[in-house]
């Protein structure tokens, strides 16, 4: 049962993926974007944290850990460069 | 059991990412698209950590899903606010049917040399600068 309802947080996960990245094409200011591209960053997250539950593979929580950190530190980067504007 | 738990949390954790995403597609502003965007994930996080470290069972991987639950419990809502912040000193247009603007408000006042009582003072927004 487990491995169907697994794979079906994977696929629920796969469509919001897609989903935001509609945002992230179609959004009509830059601000839109960096808030898609953090989304992404918080999905791949849930992803992988929903693969290391299914797998048992220890390890892959640490790669969650990273990504979360860089995905919060692009954030407050694009933030500083949205708020700063091009530089001339 | 775990079993049972364990997929409860993980559907109703995708289910908030869903939502999510299509809060972050049909959201008409920056603002709002980032309200959706920021509380919705939160909870689907969470609940995912909370299904992962079931399954796993040992003490590790519950120390480390509650260390990625903590860090992003502690930074969405500061990535939020930042961007935010960024996208209305950047000039990003409002949604038209925005009620309430404080910060305009406020800074209407402050040019004015202080509040006087009669106009203006529930931050509405102008008709005329609506744009």
């Amino acid at each position: 049962m487990l491995e169907v309802v697994s794979q079906t947080t994977l696929a629920t996960l796969g469509v919001a993926l897609i989903v935001t990245f509609i945002r992230l094409v179609k959004g009509p200011t830059l601000p839109d974007r960096v808030v898609a591209m953090d989304l992404i960053g918080v999905l791949v997250v849930g992803l992988i944290v929903v693969l290391a539950g299914r797998s048992g593979v220890r390890a892959t929580l640490d790669a969650a850990i990273v990504i979360a950190l860089v995905g919060f530190l692009g954030t407050i980067a694009y933030a500083t460069y949205v708020e700063r504007g091009d530089p001339q | 059991m775990t079993d049972i738990l364990t997929a409860v949390v993980w559907l109703a954790g995708s289910a908030f990412a869903l939502l999510a995403a299509v809060g972050v597609l049909r959201m008409p502003d920056v603002f709002t698209r980032m309200q959706a965007s920021t509380k919705a994930s939160t909870l689907g996080l969470a609940c995912l950590l909370i299904g992962s470290a079931l399954q796993m069972g040992d003490f590790a991987s519950f120390i480390r899903a509650a260390s990625i639950g903590g860090f992003v419990l502690l930074t969405t809502p500061v990535s939020g606010l930042v961007i935010a912040r960024a996208a209305y000193f950047a000039d990003v247009p409002l949604w038209d049917g925005t009620v309430l603007d404080d910060r305009k408000r406020d800074s209407a006042r402050a040019a004015r040399g202080g509040s006087s009582a009669h106009d203006n003072r529930n931050g509405h927004v102008d008709e005329r600068s609506r744009g």
